[in-house]
């Protein structure tokens, strides 16, 4: 007992670590099956349906086929870099989500550490910034040390793009930035004391005043940006499976694949926690505070979850796929319930809204893989460079002449 | 022994054991990752010395775009294993023995400088936030003539850059 | 918890680096690497200004090693694109045999 109330820091810090790694674990896995899904769904198929009720355990059956598959390392690889690559990008991958608050920082544990953020740092977007920019080395090294023509391309192609995008991602932020007037993430949602109001407040009394309004651009140009910085369709270039094989991980096999894999994941993961924070408003909810009957939205869309399971359960599943998905109508009943209990259901809220948003940026992604093709190379860099780059530079000059203005006619 | 003296020997010893990496590898892409390492663990001592804006942009700029760019034309050049040369008996047995002591007689003579003396205080002291506020009240105001000089300079190095690689007609 | 590390490790440390950039800088022969211990001095020189900036409680250090940095990001970009133009022109990135003003 000594030692806990000795370091409340590094105590709560351990614990937040360890839960977050295991939401944000469970959180990879189902995406995949999300996207899987979601992409069948749009093309007319069923997706996975066969292992578990709806595909529901194919993630952990994938995870099982990666552990056990033989590792195979090409005879004329670099040994040492061949290995490190998928460790430093998946372990950079999961680094950057300690950063993003998850709740407003006003719920406390008892030893009066925030629950909803692992670390508050006052320069916690630029420390979100260094943390990302070196994620190209692992696809980058990746690429070189495989020692093969494709994964090489796939290699070089990653870096250049990556070092093209990241100058626009940047400069589309720093917009939201100069409103904010803060590089504090908690700050840059619930405004400073004494500064600006941050997200908070609404125009007309309903809508609520998110970043995504007055810096429309800017988020257009950070999603766009963002697509590119995580690799992915119509940006995927450096696997461009018709032209390259795999790319950069044609070589890579059994669990090293999978940390390739897992890595892309965290970084979608992360860029939609960091365009809902600077864009969206963060763990704000889009109504009014004094729409009480808001709290227990959580609750009864987990129970209206439960509803559908149960019907799908008597009505669709036979066998062992019915007793998986009662299983699954039991919990999000159960949960549903605990979440209408009230106190829970007031300290819930700002994970809830958070969740949500990067939900439905997530889906926004998916949805972007199964209808743009991809681009081509040269195509790629010069909208990069030629339009992406002089649009995000002239919001972030109008923005700041905006912000200006009001002070230079004061004289 | 606290943690501010654990942590700065740990990352001297990363630091130099990179660049002493970087001297002995043979093949560029280790360099260039020796080199990383080197910059990472100095990013770790700006943090210590109570400059975390700086330590960010050391990783975003130094680590996460040139060290970067030094990778991309590794990669695309395919440079392979370096060639050693002979040295001639003069620099081997003359030249390395005094470099040596050109190194001990700065360090003993900065550990020895009035200012060396000063004892720093850990990150924990500085606040942060008004660290990066002042920071960029002195790049805007005090040091803007500067600020904007570097401005044309990359814009020169821009275009530099274009000539050179533009393909002759 | 954290305090009291003397400035003069820094400055040492500071020393140590940029020696051994020298170092890299003379026995190196790949262009590129001889590229890399510039910055690897750089660095080194970075950490001295750091430090000094934190001896004397002041910001302009943290000012300069700001322009260090950009005058390393302008040089890098030159530098490398003369690189490529070298390798391009003469298949080889040895120093040593880059010993003709003119092909």
């Amino acid at each position: 007992m000594g030692f806990i109330s000795q370091h409340p820091v590094l105590v709560a810090a351990v614990v937040k670590i360890a839960v977050l790694l295991f939401i944000v674990m469970t959180a990879l896995a189902y995406l995949t099956w999300l996207e899987r899904k979601v992409i069948a769904h749009i093309q007319s198929r069923w997706g996975p349906y066969n292992v578990g009720a709806h595909g529901l355990l194919q993630p952990l059956a994938d995870g099982l086929k990666f552990l056990f598959k033989e590792d195979v390392t090409p005879p004329t690889a670099d040994r040492f870099i061949y290995t490190l690559a998928p460790f430093l990008a998946l372990s950079l991958g999961l680094t950057t989500i300690a950063l993003i608050p998850f709740g407003p920082p006003s719920v406390l544990f008892p030893n009066g550490q925030q629950i909803f953020s692992v670390v508050d740092l006052n320069i916690g977007l630029l420390f979100l910034f260094a943390i990302t920019s070196m994620g190209v080395y692992g696809v980058a090294l990746a690429g070189w040390s495989s020692n093969s023509k494709y994964a090489l391309l796939g290699g070089l192609r990653s870096s250049a793009q990556m070092i093209s995008y990241e100058v626009s991602l940047t400069i589309s932020v720093v917009g939201v930035v100069l409103l904010a007037g803060t590089l504090n993430f908690n700050e840059l949602i619930g405004g400073i004391p004494h500064g600006s109001t941050g997200q908070t407040g609404y125009w007309l009394h309903f809508i609520p005043k998110w970043n995504v309004i007055p810096q429309f651009v800017g988020f257009l140009c950070y999603l766009t940006a963002a697509i590119a910085e995580t690799n992915r369709v119509p940006f995927d270039l450096p696997e461009a499976e018709t032209e390259l094989v795999a790319g950069f991980h044609t070589e890579y096999s059994a669990f090293k694949f999978a940390m390739f894999f897992m890595a892309e994941y965290a970084n979608m993961i992360t860029v939609s926690c960091l365009a809902t924070i600077l864009f969206l408003g963060g763990w704000l909810s889009p109504f009014p505070a004094s729409w009480t009957w808001q709290n227990y939205l959580p609750g009864a869309g987990l129970l209206l979850l439960a509803v559908y399971c149960a019907w799908n359960t008597v009505s669709e599943m036979r066998g062992i796929a019915r007793l998986q998905l009662g299983v699954v109508t039991l919990l999000a009943g159960g949960g549903g319930l605990i979440c209408l209990y009230p106190p829970i259901a007031a300290g819930i809220q700002g994970p809830f809204w958070f969740t949500a948003k990067i939900l439905a940026i997530l889906f926004f992604y998916i949805w972007m893989r199964a209808t743009l093709p991809r681009f081509r190379y040269d195509q790629l860099m010069s909208f990069g460079w030629k339009l992406l780059l002089p649009v995000s530079l002239a919001n972030l000059v109008i923005t700041a002449f905006v912000i200006v203005w009001p002070l230079l006619r004061k004289g | 022994m606290n943690v501010a003296i654990i942590m700065f020997f740990a990352c001297a010893l990363l630091a130099v054991a990179g660049a002493v990496l970087l001297i002995l590898a043979r093949e560029p892409i280790h360099s260039a990752l020796a080199l990383v390492l080197v910059m990472m663990a100095l990013a770790v001592l700006y943090l210590l010395l109570g400059a975390p804006f700086i330590a960010a942009v050391q990783i975003i700029v130094y680590a996460g775009a040139i060290m970067v760019l030094f990778v991309f034309v590794i990669m695309l050049l395919n440079a392979g294993v370096e060639e050693r040369t002979d040295f001639s008996k003069i620099a081997k047995f003359g030249g390395v023995p005094l470099g040596f002591l050109l190194l001990l007689e700065i360090a003993h003579w900065l550990y020895h400088s009035p200012v060396g003396t000063a004892i720093a205080n850990g990150a924990g002291s500085s606040n942060e936030a008004a660290d990066t506020a002042q920071l960029s009240e002195m790049l805007f105001r005090q040091y803007l003539f500067p600020f904007e000089a570097t401005s044309i300079l990359i814009l020169i190095a821009i275009l530099g850059a274009l000539v050179l690689a533009r393909k002759e007609q | 918890m954290m305090s009291a590390v003397p400035i003069s490790y820094y400055l040492v440390l500071s020393a140590i680096l940029f020696g051994l950039g020298v170092v890299a800088f003379v026995f190196k022969r790949n262009i590129i690497t001889i590229f890399m211990s510039i910055e690897l001095m750089l660095n080194a020189v970075n950490l001295a200004f750091v430090a000094f900036a934190r001896a004397h409680g002041q910001l302009d250090g943290l000012v300069f090693v700001f322009f260090v940095i950009v005058v390393a990001a302008a040089e890098a970009a030159v530098g490398l694109a003369i690189v490529i133009m070298l390798a391009q022109n003469r298949q080889s990135l040895n120093v040593e045999r880059i010993n003709l003003l003119k092909l």
